[in-house]
């Protein structure tokens, strides 16, 4: 496996090591973001020669050191993360391109700080992605909340400057009050942190301490934004909008439930957790968190505010899929994971493309904008048609296997709870669109006329509303990878 | 003769012949070369010391071959190596620190005693680590606490007599208290051994004087490495010394001390004597929460940088008492790693904010603003060292606050867990104060020409900062001795 040992280590090395070429490039804008685009296309040439070894049921891994006796830094691809790094990788160049519009279209200042803190960023994702023991995974985790706070915090101001403590107080102090103490607990109790098909737990905790355990897993990830503990995404907000792209779609709340789902499938087991009843109160945290979440949604007139509110409610779609604990809906989680970030990326992408032509950041401030921006708007339509779960969008197939797990696990409670959030988001995103197209242009607005956002920026936004109709179409790939989860090969 | 023979007196000899020396010879540059010289012998000869002990175990020194316990006896054990090597260790990086940053803080006429202050200082910590004599202990507590009052009161800042002052009072109401406490084992025992007084107490540890005198020295001591509530003398003395000062004794003083009472405690008293008859265990863990608690919030509300660090000092003292409370090998192995992660971190924080204030000539918050901007690397230093105080993976803090956790929770006590991580969330609230103040304010109009600090500053500072973040990555030195100490204190281990 020596190949397979490589590419790991070069997935995690490439941006590392290109965010040292970006900021060596510093002076250089064009130079700049030359070094940041190809390190994103090797990165995801490196996660796609992964791919076929792990569909073809190889782990590569590596074992890079020994932190404290017995507690590893190690590396091991097996589907899920193999997935979640697809999806980081591949977002990664379009969001780049996205960037390059943005940063340049608005006049950003620090534009060399913030590509290397991005490049950063997505190093500790595969970090996260790849991790083969819960410690590393931690030691990502952190590591990627302190790389996102510049990013978070990019313009400086007093506004900036609160978003950012809510950003790092929330997820610095979930993740050290409640991942830390149940990360030493797990050592403590099972003498391993590494992920292990079936779970380490099984036959060493049961009862109250399970259930305790559980939620200091669930809420200690705070990337996940499971309620009460949600604030930072909508006061991250602040930062510039492909900033919130990666936040939302690319790394962070992605790492979330994706640690998420890796502490239940490999730490707990789904086996042990459906014994307990201990662990059924995740399912109840998660469906109010999906249900409030959309509600609160419906009433923000900010576009990204309700744009942040929707992705609070979605990233519980996969805490919830994860703790009906049936084989489809784990299924659908993961597959969750991958069509949530193609289409929040494509309304992220859209709210920016909006705010740099036209600078609006209202919803009640876009009737008519289809007119003037098709393109944005039409990808808009199809990122929200996704998020619905209308087919021939990608949302759609993750919502199936959700909603059949849900129902092959008898959880109808959960049913009904998908059923309303679909009716919900339909009522938050469907009147953007009518609005978007169908009113006329507000009285006045003639004088001030706008055309599409810069080019590449509207690239990067076909390319990811593509991407969503063409996941829908050709989900066999990731389906397998998926599936050998619940199967393993 | 063999030189390896005489290794452990050497240790001490050294730094200590090299003070008077340094202040007859009168020329600041031949003082300082040799001084240096000798401190970084005395590093060379604790890493030769240290890697002995780690091969044949505990060694003895006889001086003048006056056989214990009638004379004194020189004793190095996997504690007492790694501590020389700790307080060495730093002294050899602060001093070359100091010739440059003394250059802007002391008058000139005066750098010849700084140096010679700062050789007796360290042969002090040093005597006090390797001495297996109680009296000489307290000799040596002597030279280095005397030392000392004279090093803070060089302070630039007037302010740092009236600290030095404060200090002197409190230190040596502890050093009386010390002295009383082992002239009462002396009584009792009629051996100032501190081994031969561990085999000659066990059979008295519940006589009323040896309970005074356990009590004179947990108060004595406890003065000296600043347990909460005896913490009133550090803040002043850190935040008005001079920064090489501040820096080197933040980063040993306290530590040294720290040793001292595990020396007391657990290889002269007896872990049963003092755990299991006393109701220690509880009072520590109590006085170490207050610390951590009210030391950190305090620090939130303080304006000068030196001074916040200074409370953040108190605060991690608590950290290392928590760990000597829980009366457990895991516990002492929290305490002794934190002992060396603490001293690197808060020693390369102090050398940063030396280079602060020779840049900007002081280090108020209020000064400090918009710093990232004229200094970024000074700037991302002490950040990376706020980061490590406040345990974040990759750095050595976060390795102490492991085994602290693991610690309470091999005693089951999970309400311990989350005030230890909790506590380590006010220090996100002051260490982010300063990150807000350097990074989102606008710099005062009359920082525009300052610039970052000079090679002389910088180097020996990165070097603790660099040291902060390899501890944080390879534990195999810092672990694995300390793991060894503890096992060694409770009598697991030879």
């Amino acid at each position: 496996m020596i190949a397979g040992e490589a590419l790991v280590l070069a997935a995690f090395a490439l941006p590392a090591v290109g965010s040292v070429a970006i900021a060596l490039c510093g002076r250089c804008p064009q130079l700049r973001e030359t070094a940041t685009l190809i390190t994103a296309v090797l990165l995801l040439w490196c996660t796609l020669s992964l791919l076929p070894m792990v569909l073809a049921g190889g782990r590569p891994g590596v074992h890079l050191f020994e932190l404290l006796p017995g507690l590893a830094i190690a590396f091991s691809v097996e589907p899920l993360g193999m997935l979640f790094a697809l999806v980081a990788s591949a977002l990664w160049i379009v969001n780049s391109l996205y960037s390059i519009g943005y940063m340049r279209g608005n006049r950003e200042e620090h534009q060399t700080r913030f590509y290397v803190c991005f490049a950063l960023a997505i190093a500790a994702a595969i970090g996260i992605a790849f991790a083969a023991n819960v410690f590393t995974l931690f030691v990502f985790y952190e590591l990627l909340t302190l790389i996102t706070y510049p990013l978070v915090t990019h313009h400086g101001t007093d506004k900036a400057k609160a978003g950012g403590r809510i950003y790092l107080g929330l997820l610095i102090g979930t993740s050290m009050l409640f991942l830390l103490p149940a990360l030493v607990f797990t050592w403590h109790v099972a003498g391993t942190t590494d992920f292990t098909p079936g779970g380490i737990l099984q036959g060493r905790l049961s009862g109250f301490a399970l259930g305790g355990l559980l939620a200091l897993y669930m809420f200690g990830i705070g990337k996940a934004a499971l309620m009460p503990f949600h604030r930072w995404l909508p006061g991250a907000m602040v930062a510039p909008t492909p900033v919130s792209a990666l936040l939302h779609a690319v790394a962070v709340v992605k790492a979330g439930v994706f640690s998420v789902l890796k502490v239940i499938i490999y730490v707990f087991g789904t086996e042990t957790l459906a014994t307990e009843a201990s662990t059924d109160w995740l399912v109840v945290v998660a469906g109010f968190t999906i249900v409030a979440a959309s509600v609160v949604a419906l009433k923000a007139d900010n576009l990204k505010r309700r744009l942040a509110y929707s992705t609070i409610s979605q990233l519980s779609y996969v805490v919830l899929a994860a703790a009906i604990l049936a084989p489809l809906s784990v299924i659908g989680a993961a597959l969750h994971i991958v069509t949530h970030a193609v289409g929040k990326i494509t309304l992220f992408f859209a709210a920016g493309a909006i705010y740099t032509a036209a600078h609006k950041t209202e919803v009640s401030q876009l009737d008519g904008i289809g007119r003037r921006m098709p393109w944005t708007m039409s990808a808009f339509t199809i990122g929200a048609l996704s998020l619905i779960g209308i087919p021939p969008a990608a949302g759609f197939i993750s919502k199936w296997f959700i909603m059949s797990g849900a129902a092959a696990g008898g959880h109808f409670a959960a049913l009904a709870v998908l059923i309303v959030s679909t009716l919900l988001n339909a009522a938050y995103f469907l009147p953007i669109v009518y609005a978007a197209f169908f009113r006329p242009l507000p009285a006045g607005d003639e004088r001030q006329p706008h055309g599409e956002a810069p080019l590449s920026m509207v690239i990067a936004l076909m390319l990811t509303s593509t991407a969503t109709l063409s996941l829908f179409l050709f989900s066999s790939p990731l389906l397998q990878l998926a599936e050998q989860l619940v199967a393993p090969k | 003769m063999n030189v390896a023979e005489h290794l452990p007196a050497l240790q001490i000899v050294l730094p200590l012949a090299s003070a008077p020396l340094a202040v007859l010879l009168r020329d600041r540059l031949a003082a300082f070369v040799l001084v240096l010289a000798a401190t970084w012998a005395a590093f060379a000869i604790s890493i030769l010391l240290w890697l002995q002990v780690g091969e044949t175990g505990p060694m003895s020194y006889a001086i003048g071959s006056w056989p214990p316990p009638w004379g004194i006896e020189y004793r190095v054990d996997a504690l007492s190596s790694l501590l020389l090597m700790l307080v060495s260790g730093i002294a050899a990086v602060v001093l070359p620190y100091s010739r440059s940053s003394i250059e802007r803080e002391i008058r000139p006429e005066k750098h010849t005693l700084f140096y010679a202050l700062f050789a007796l200082c360290l042969s002090g910590l040093l005597g006090i680590t390797i001495t297996g004599d109680a009296f000489n202990l307290f000799v040596f507590l002597e030279i280095s606490s005397l030392s000392s009052y004279a090093l803070i009161a060089l302070g630039k800042d007037r302010r740092s007599l009236t600290a030095s002052y404060q200090y002197l009072i409190m230190g040596t109401i502890g050093a009386t208290f010390i002295v009383i406490g082992v002239g009462l084992l002396y009584l009792k025992t009629g051996t100032l051994n501190l081994a031969d007084l561990g085999v000659r107490l066990q059979a008295m540890t519940s006589h009323r004087p040896v309970l005074a005198a356990l009590a004179f020295l947990t108060v004595g001591i406890s003065l000296k490495l600043a347990m909460f509530p005896l913490h009133q003398w550090l803040p002043n003395a850190y935040a008005y010394a001079p920064s090489a000062v501040s820096a080197f004794l933040a980063a040993t003083a306290t530590k040294v001390s720290v040793y001292a009472l595990l020396r007391f405690y657990f290889s002269v008293f007896g872990e049963t004597a003092i755990f299991q008859r006393l109701p220690m265990e509880d009072l520590m863990l109590v006085l170490a929460l207050a610390g951590m608690f009210v030391a950190s919030t305090v620090a939130i509300f303080q304006d000068n940088l030196k001074r916040l660090f200074a409370y953040s000092s108190v605060a991690q003292i608590g950290y290392i008492v928590l760990g000597i409370s829980f009366d457990s090998v895991t516990g002492l192995t929290a305490t002794i790693v934190h002992l060396v992660n603490h001293a690197v971190t808060k020693g390369g924080l102090f050398l940063l904010l030396g280079a602060v204030i020779a840049g900007i000539g002081g280090v108020t918050l209020a000064r400090a603003h918009g710093l990232a901007r004229v200094m970024p690397l000074t700037s991302f230093g002490i950040v990376l060292c706020g980061l490590s105080l406040i345990g974040v993976p990759g750095t050595a803090g976060f390795v102490s606050k492991w085994y602290l956790i693991l610690a309470a929770l091999e005693k089951g006590q999970w309400w311990l867990v989350f005030l230890i991580v909790l506590s380590s969330l006010l220090a996100v609230a002051y260490v982010w104060r300063f990150v807000e103040v350097a990074y989102f304010r606008a710099p005062r109009a009359d920082l525009a020409g300052v610039r970052e600090a000079p090679l002389a500053l910088a180097i020996p500072a990165w070097i603790l900062v660099g040291a902060t973040l390899w501890f944080g990555v390879d534990t195999s030195l810092t672990v694995g001795s300390a793991s060894r100490a503890a096992a060694q204190l409770l009598g697991a281990a030879p």
